[in-house]
């Protein structure tokens, strides 16, 4: 493990000395494998020497919270839950001293993992229905969202890149604006029957729904869709598909193409229809 | 405000110096005269001194700089408010007896010294002596229709917050215009905004610009109006004439952007020589101030000092002269005295600058007044023998010359070569922004000058002696560094004699593949990119920084060019002629070999790229593609660039708050925005490039290149957003700092008051009030004294975002790996 270390403390110390050679890295390295996945094999070592000492050594009666051995592993285990709390703090408080960001993510994620054997074994497998397993079970239903966090990290970067599509959060929101003005100004000629859907739909605040309908993707009551159903007759709109944040948005940015004379039709060549449904 | 000076009609009789324009450099000349009891007249075109000062907006700081530099001037100044400023100096104009003229535009000078007529908008005056300040701003081309002199027709935006819920019609499609409409009409003023062009088009107008505004059109936030022009102005109301006949609109506000007469013309017709026919030139000038015309004086920002301070001192310097008093030494001699203080000998300032002006090859030609110029901004060091004056990769962007002793300069492998005094070094940091490319010492006690890049550059542009001399040497030093094995000065002479330069325009393609040609190249600023044609398809093979050649292979072999070599950025090039080339190497058969040693390494390289095609298509092309996607977001210049794998990166913006935390309180990049190719992003962030646009024209000369090759702002900005507009990437911001924010340890347990971060502009309004700080340029300075590095990279907690040089992450390493 001394490996491990060396280059945490002595290289890094010589660059304090020269100023000049920082530490430079050449290339994207994600936090998962930093450093040739340090803090994996830290944890995976510590996981493996509790498991083999519990096997070892000899408690009597028998294995559980409260023996000594319990107790170490307990409070091993409530100082990396401490310390796995100060993450939170940490990525906001930037200090001037030596520390990444990105050790910190892989070790808290791979310490954090551990805790799942240090907890567990700290107990000696003695679960019941008590206010101890409560605790635990607790502790590994935050380390399973620890988990999914990790996926959503290491998925979904790449469809958020995607879907942006090189438009900034301020471009989005005004891309969303102009397409209200042209829809405003397309339904002038509109008979006042068919001029109330567009209105509601205009009236609608673009991130209404709720926490479900966000994660479903479904909106029953979305005005834009009713107004497309009502307005389109022949043709049917896919909610689905409007919803999304697809290439039309850009394309209606610049309004290069067809899609942009709103007076004509409000329809884009890629995506179907009115893409400026969310 | 109303001007409380008291204003005299023309003098009848003839005075003894007539002083022309009546900012800080005119009038301070004026006040000297009248508390000498000099008959004098100040001449000011409009009716209040110093317009230039008095067009800043309400309320707007003036800042003092340079520190260092005493004032000295019968007239006040200190940092303070524009009213504040312009009433100190209408009560000393009064109290220092000033005869001072308003509306008096002088449009013609005739006569010579001792008996000069002015011919200005009132009558003629008669001078002995004439003292030019009239600053460089010009005259704005006004408006020609009907009641363009009414108040509300403005020629300068400083601040588009100062115009709320108003109807705004700019006249003018130029740069200026456009800015200036866009300014307005940001959405959260509410203005209603119109511009007017003349003509169809916008071709005077840069295309970023001209696609802005083309995008506020069509959002609905100006109205663009075409083959349209003012006919009539009435207050409230303007009248236009359009194609399809007349139309009147609201208006309370007219930006007239029409552009300006530069005053080069005006003072050219005097008879005022410049030192050259570029924009930048300056009037040639004497010690005192006098120009190619005897009896002409040219002061201020036209002699090329934009700064207050200056300006003043030498108001009073001049008129000092012109009274004959020619013991007066300058302000800065006591500045000059302290940079001469710790040398040896103990001589006068103005001895030292003979001495120098005679040992350095550059600065014969360099006039005495030059020279303190110049010498403000150097330092003069003793060293001792063997003492280090640099070392080997040190960032550096400075001159030396040697005015005294030698200095070896070690070549690797033990080896040195001496560098006689009189001559300079240090010139290729100066020309190419790079690091140094070698050790130097002093051979002996040595007296050398170390001028800074910004006086070096001035030098260069104002002395052509002096620019030939640099160019030459640095060329030789250059040659002298890419092919080594015992080559001298002498060697290269007949190749130095045919080398021309040549500029050549991002994108441009200097070599051909399957051309005939052997000139050699070698890039002299800028970057290049080499291709091959393999499967139809370009392939990058190679980044060429400054310093590197080409083009040496046809050379050597006499075959048709086996790579195409485009321009990444606009470049430099040195080119050599193929015979002269040959010839050298020819008479050094040991810079042959080392030639064709190099030429053995790229071609291995070229085919190793080719073998791996044939096998890793796709990872060929995928390298070849990012590097062309690099090139085109103009990282062939940087130095150090921000990139974002946006497969790691989660859009957690904690770069732009660690940026913003770790200075004071302002994000200097923006993580959003910026192109994307292959999920690898370059967000708009400053690159730190070899030759920084922003360095190009700072008045204080507070940018400048760090140890770790940032490029940095000291204190000392006034805020003039030169660099913002130089900057072709947008990675400097005109910012006020926010006020302090509460604790974070507050804002986690009471989530009162904004998190880690910027804080919103709302915020800050709220909590400054009435208040309105100075915006300063604010910049990257790659977290300059923060020992482990960047903070928008150590805050990244996925590793999305690093900071690389352009060659370090296109190395073969990279395409290895993938191929792997």
């Amino acid at each position: 493990m001394a490996s491990l270390f060396s280059s945490l403390f002595g290289a890094r110390r010589r660059s304090k000395a020269t100023q000049t050679e920082r530490v430079r890295e050449r290339r994207h390295e994600g936090f998962l494998r930093y450093a040739n996945f340090r803090w994996a094999k830290i944890s995976g070592g510590l996981c493996l020497l509790i498991i083999v000492s519990y096997a070892l050594i000899d408690v009597t009666p028998r294995h559980n919270g409260g023996s000594w051995y319990g107790y170490t592993l307990g409070t091993l285990g409530a100082g990396l839950i401490l310390w796995l709390t100060a993450l939170g703090y940490r990525k906001r408080k930037m200090t001037s001293d030596y520390w990444s960001l990105k050790a910190w993510t892989s070790a808290h994620v791979y310490l954090g993992l551990s805790l799942m054997v240090i907890g567990t074994w700290h107990t000696g497998f003695q679960l019941g229905w008590n206010v101890h397993t409560l605790a635990w079970a607790l502790m590994m239903l935050v380390i399973l969202s620890g988990l999914y966090g990790i996926i959503v990290y290491a998925t979904l970067p790449q469809a958020l890149s995607n879907n942006r599509d090189e438009m900034t959060q301020m471009q989005m929101l005004e891309a969303i604006r102009a397409f209200d003005r042209q829809l405003h100004a397309a339904a002038q000629p509109l008979t006042p029957q068919d001029t109330a859907p567009v209105l509601k739909a205009l009236d609608e605040d673009p991130f209404a729904g709720g926490i479900g309908a966000r994660l479903s993707g479904r909106y029953p009551r979305c005005a834009t869709a009713a107004a497309l159903h009502a307005l389109a007759g022949r043709e049917r709109a896919t909610p689905r598909r409007a919803r999304r944040w697809s290439g039309c948005s850009r394309r209606n940015r610049r309004r290069s193409d067809g899609c942009a004379s709103i007076s004509g039709s409000a329809r884009c060549s890629k995506s179907g229809f009115m893409c400026m449904c969310r | 405000m109303t001007s409380k000076v008291e204003w005299k009609p023309l003098p009848t009789e003839a005075v003894k110096v007539a002083i022309i324009g009546s900012g800080p450099a005119g009038l301070s000349a004026a006040s000297r005269a009248g508390q000498l009891g000099l008959s004098h007249v100040l001449l000011e075109k409009t009716d209040h001194l110093s317009d230039t000062i008095f067009k800043y907006q309400k309320g707007k700081r003036v800042l003092a700089t340079p520190d260092r530099l005493d004032l000295r001037s019968d007239c006040r100044f200190a940092e303070g408010a524009r009213e504040y400023i312009l009433g100190n100096w209408d009560d000393d104009a009064n109290t220092n007896k000033v005869y001072a003229v308003k509306q008096a535009e002088v449009t013609e000078v005739t006569g010579q010294k001792g008996a000069f007529e002015i011919k200005t908008s009132k009558g003629v005056v008669k001078a002995e002596n004439i003292v030019l300040a009239i600053g460089t701003q010009g005259n704005p081309n006004r408006m020609r229709c009907p009641g363009n002199d009414l108040p509300h027709i403005i020629y300068t935006v400083d601040d588009p917050e100062d115009f709320k819920d108003k109807h705004i019609t700019v006249v003018g499609s130029g740069d200026a215009g456009i800015e200036n409409a866009l300014g307005v009409a940001e959405e959260a003023l509410e203005n209603t905004v119109t511009i007017l062009n003349r003509s169809k088009d916008f071709a005077r107008a840069k295309a970023k610009n001209v696609s802005d505004m083309m995008e506020a059109g069509e959002n609905g936030f100006m109205s663009i109006r075409t083959e349209t022009q003012p006919k009539a102005v009435e207050p409230g109301w303007l009248t236009l004439e359009t194609p399809t006949g007349e139309e009147k609109i609201q208006c309370d506000v007219i930006v007239a952007r029409l552009g300006s007469v530069a005053p080069r013309g005006f003072v050219e017709a005097m008879g005022i020589e410049f030192t050259g026919p570029d924009r930048e030139a300056f009037p040639k000038l004497s010690p005192t101030f006098e120009s190619t015309v005897p009896g002409i004086f040219v002061i201020g920002a036209l002699a090329g000092y934009p700064l207050i301070k200056h300006c003043m001192n030498q108001g009073y310097d001049v008129v000092e002269f012109i009274n004959g008093n020619t013991g007066l030494t300058p302000a800065d001699e006591k500045d000059l005295a302290a940079i001469f203080a710790n040398l040896p000998q103990k001589i006068s300032v103005s001895e030292w600058l003979e001495f120098f002006r005679q040992r350095v090859r550059i600065f014969s030609e360099v006039s005495p007044l030059q020279m303190r110029e110049f010498m403000l901004d150097s330092k003069a060091t003793h060293y001792r023998t063997g003492e280090i004056v640099f070392e080997k990769d040190e960032p550096g962007s400075s001159l030396f010359a040697i005015a005294d002793g030698h200095a070896v300069v070690e070549i690797g492998g033990g080896a040195t070569v001496k560098i006689e005094q009189g001559s300079i070094f240090g010139e290729v940091g100066l020309i190419s922004g790079r690091k140094r490319g070698a050790t130097i010492r002093a051979g002996e006690d040595s007296i050398f000058i170390e001028v800074s890049r910004t006086a070096a550059l001035k030098l260069m542009a104002g002395v052509p002696g002096a620019k030939r001399v640099i160019e030459r040497i640095s060329l030789e030093r250059q040659l002298l560094q890419i092919f080594r094995g015992g080559l001298t000065v002498e060697d290269l002479q007949p190749v130095v004699d045919q080398a021309q330069v040549e500029r050549v325009s991002a994108g441009k393609v200097v070599l051909t593949e399957g051309e005939q040609g052997d000139d050699v190249y070698v890039i002299r600023s800028g970057s290049m990119v080499v291709e091959k044609d393999i499967g139809g398809k370009p392939i990058f093979l190679r980044y060429l920084p400054a310093g590197s050649f080409f083009g040496e292979m046809g050379v050597l072999s006499g075959q048709p060019r086996n790579a195409t070599v485009k321009a990444a950025v606009g470049s430099e090039l040195i080119k050599l002629t193929g015979e002269s080339f040959r010839k050298m190497l020819a008479a050094k058969p040991k810079v042959r070999e080392a030639t064709e040693a190099a030429v053995a390494e790229r071609a291995q390289m070229n085919s190793f790229i080719e073998a791996r095609k044939a096998n890793y298509s796709s990872a060929v092309d995928m390298y070849s593609d990012t590097a062309s996607f690099i090139m085109k977001e103009g990282l062939g210049e940087a130095t150090d660039a921000l990139l974002i794998d946006e497969n790691l990166c989660v859009g957690c913006d904690n770069c732009e708050k660690a940026c913003a935390d770790s200075h004071e309180g302002l994000s200097r990049l923006d993580r959003e925005a910026g192109k994307t190719f292959a999920h690898l992003h370059v967000p708009t962030s400053c690159r730190h490039c070899e030759h920084p646009h922003c360095m190009a024209d700072c008045p204080p000369n507070v940018i400048h290149r760090g140890p770790d090759g940032e490029v940095f702002m000291e204190p000392g900005c006034i805020g003039c957003g030169n660099c913002m507009r130089n900057c072709p990437y947008g990675v400097i911001r005109m910012e006020a700092a926010p006020p302090e924010k509460p604790s974070l340890i507050r804002w986690l347990l009471t989530g009162f008051g904004p998190g880690p971060g910027e804080p919103s502009p709302k915020w800050t309004k709220k909590k400054l009030g009435e208040e309105k700080p100075k915006k300063i340029a604010v910049k990257c300075d790659m977290c300059k004294g923060i020992a482990d590095g960047p903070a928008c990279v150590r805050a990244c907690p996925t590793g999305a975002a690093i900071r690389v040089s352009p060659e370090e992450f296109l190395s073969i390493a990279r395409l290895e790996e993938d191929a792997d």
